[in-house]
């Protein structure tokens, strides 16, 4: 099972790999290869589309809001659940293709343990144990594949309505629908903001792929020892000498 | 029907007879009123359903019953449904039950419908779909305890039985009522038809030996606009799809109105947090960051 996906997502890493690139310059590391940044483009795409068409039949108070944008409620209506299949399917993929790096170790329990000190801005090294994806990385991915099978379940009673599953099938996925989408809304706008300007410089690893070096030993210390063989702490700690050294000449 | 209220005649100068019209709209709220015991099949309502709401003639469904299909259609809102029922002493009832919308007095269809104007409930008591603000969803479908709204295919909208809203709203009776040649479906006030029905009831159970005869107007939806007299109350079922107990999913009432804007504001508090811990705490930058110059706060 396992090789049987390890060897999809290679080829479709290659394949994407021949059409486009991921280039990186002196003090850069590669971070995402083409696939996942195509995957992870199509899923924001699809999730935003979905989301819009929602939120019109979510709430009657923003129905007149956020129907029009799609032409209207029967529009948003019909186009909503195709946007959500679409959704579904390219994080499915995605799912596939992270399976490995997202697999939950005990540096993640110790990650979420520490959040306060995180949040709080004290700690400006993340642990040296922190991998490819820290543990709150992993809690919203795994969030997100626990929504995604809520979504394809409920979604698809609702798609068929109460002739097919009756109506108390109906009327409970309604709500857990919107819970689900709820949820992820919520865990949305931080994904956001720590991918742009919370943690500058992050943003450009799911566009050009790479990340610079003081970037990787910074957030991500146990991959970056992982692909350059250097220790992060020691990397930062020279660098730091070197910066103060400029000074002092200047 | 404000209009045609202060046109009611009150007094007729040198007038012979009973003024006419007097004490016939007292009470807005209107009501058919269905007669199960002395339906007798005939099926005319079907027709002039049929023929008022100018809907094409269907295909029917032959299923080992008189009944003209299974269920109701997207356009054939009016179904006798034929239900044989097996009595204590081994002899069978033959029931009949005129099956279309019942104008809830807390319309299910109404309270799951996420489109803003897609249904509508006149102060008489009507339940209207109005198809063109309709996106079809079908959550109506869910909603109704009685299995009415029917979802056409090819205009995605929902339809259903709008009590010929459009001839009560000049003073005419629905074009079912209109057609019944027994009498067993009568239009009035909610007040008068639940007077004759009541008194129906009564006389079947006094004098025609119907002990558990009566009306079927179910409070847990706040009552009916459409009510049935029934051979025996306390069991609906067995006239086909009528619920002894019908029921609004708990979802739609208060799901909807409470707990959907509640806790879509507190998602929203996520992005309140992420912009207040940028603009206080501040974002996290790779490090090492040139050396601080100057501290506040």
């Amino acid at each position: 099972m396992a090789t049987s996906v390890e060897r999809f997502d290679n080829k479709a890493r290659g394949a994407f790999e021949n059409i486009g690139r991921t280039e990186a310059h002196e003090g850069e590391l590669i971070r995402h290869p083409v696939y996942t940044r195509f995957l992870h483009w199509m899923v924001a795409l699809f999730f935003f589309l979905a989301l819009l068409t929602g939120f019109g039949i979510y709430l009657p108070w923003l129905f007149r809001w956020f129907t029009p944008i799609f032409g209207g409620g029967p529009l948003s209506r019909a186009l909503h659940p195709w946007f959500g299949l679409f959704f579904v399917f390219f994080f499915a993929l995605q799912a596939l293709n992270w399976l490995q790096p997202m697999r939950w170790v005990d540096a993640d329990s110790r990650w979420i343990r520490n959040l306060r000190s995180t949040v709080s801005g004290n700690e400006k090294l993340e642990p040296p144990d922190t991998g490819f994806f820290n543990g709150g990385q992993k809690a919203q991915f795994w969030e997100i594949v626990i929504g995604c099978i809520v979504y394809l379940i409920t979604g698809i009673i609702m798609w068929m309505g109460a002739g097919t599953f009756g109506r108390a099938m109906v009327a409970i996925s309604y709500v857990l629908h919107d819970v689900s989408a709820l949820i992820m809304l919520a865990g949305i706008f931080i994904h956001m903001y720590l991918s742009t300007i919370g943690e500058p410089g992050t943003f450009q690893a799911m566009t050009r792929g790479v990340v610079s070096e003081a970037w990787a030993w910074t957030f991500h210390p146990a991959w970056y020892k992982q692909v350059t063989g250097r220790d992060a702490r020691q990397a930062h700690d020279e660098a730091a000498r070197e910066m103060a050294e400029r000074r002092r000449l200047l | 029907m404000s209009d045609r209220q202060t046109l009611r005649i009150k007094q007729i100068s040198a007038h012979p007879g009973p003024v006419p019209g007097v004490g016939t709209q007292r009470n807005l709220e209107v009501c058919k009123l269905v007669d199960t015991t002395t339906c007798i099949g005939c099926k005319a309502c079907e027709v002039a359903c049929v023929e008022w709401n100018d809907m094409p003639f269907s295909p029917t469904t032959f299923d080992n019953t008189y009944q003209t299909m299974p269920e109701t259609r997207w356009n054939f809102w009016n179904l006798i449904k034929f239900n044989e029922h097996q009595k204590e002493d081994g002899s069978i009832q033959w029931l009949m039950r005129k099956d279309q919308c019942m104008h809830c007095a807390d319309p299910g269809c109404l309270r799951a419908c996420p489109a803003d104007g897609a249904i509508v409930q006149y102060a008489n008591g009507i339940v209207d779909f109005q198809q063109e603000n309709c996106i079809g969803c079908e959550f109506c479908v869910s909603g109704c305890p009685f299995n009415i709204p029917r979802f056409n295919k090819e205009t995605k909208k929902v339809y259903k039985c709008t009590l010929c809203s459009d001839r009560v709203s000049q003073g005419l009776e629905p074009a079912c009522i209109k057609a019944c040649p027994t009498g067993c479906l009568k239009f009035g006030t909610k007040e008068d038809m639940t007077f004759i029905a009541e008194g129906r009831a009564k006389q079947l159970r006094d004098n025609f030996g119907f002990d558990k005869a009566g009306v079927y107007d179910p409070k847990s939806i706040g009552g009916t606009h459409v009510i049935y007299v029934l051979h025996d109350a306390t069991d609906p079922e067995r006239y086909g799809g009528l619920p002894a107990n019908p029921q609004i999913p708990w979802s739609y009432a208060m799901w909807k109105w409470l707990f959907k804007p509640v806790l879509g504001a507190l998602s929203l508090l996520s992005l309140f947090g992420v912009l207040l811990h940028y603009v206080t705490i501040g974002p996290r930058r790779p490090q090492p960051e040139p050396p601080v110059k100057r501290k506040e706060g």
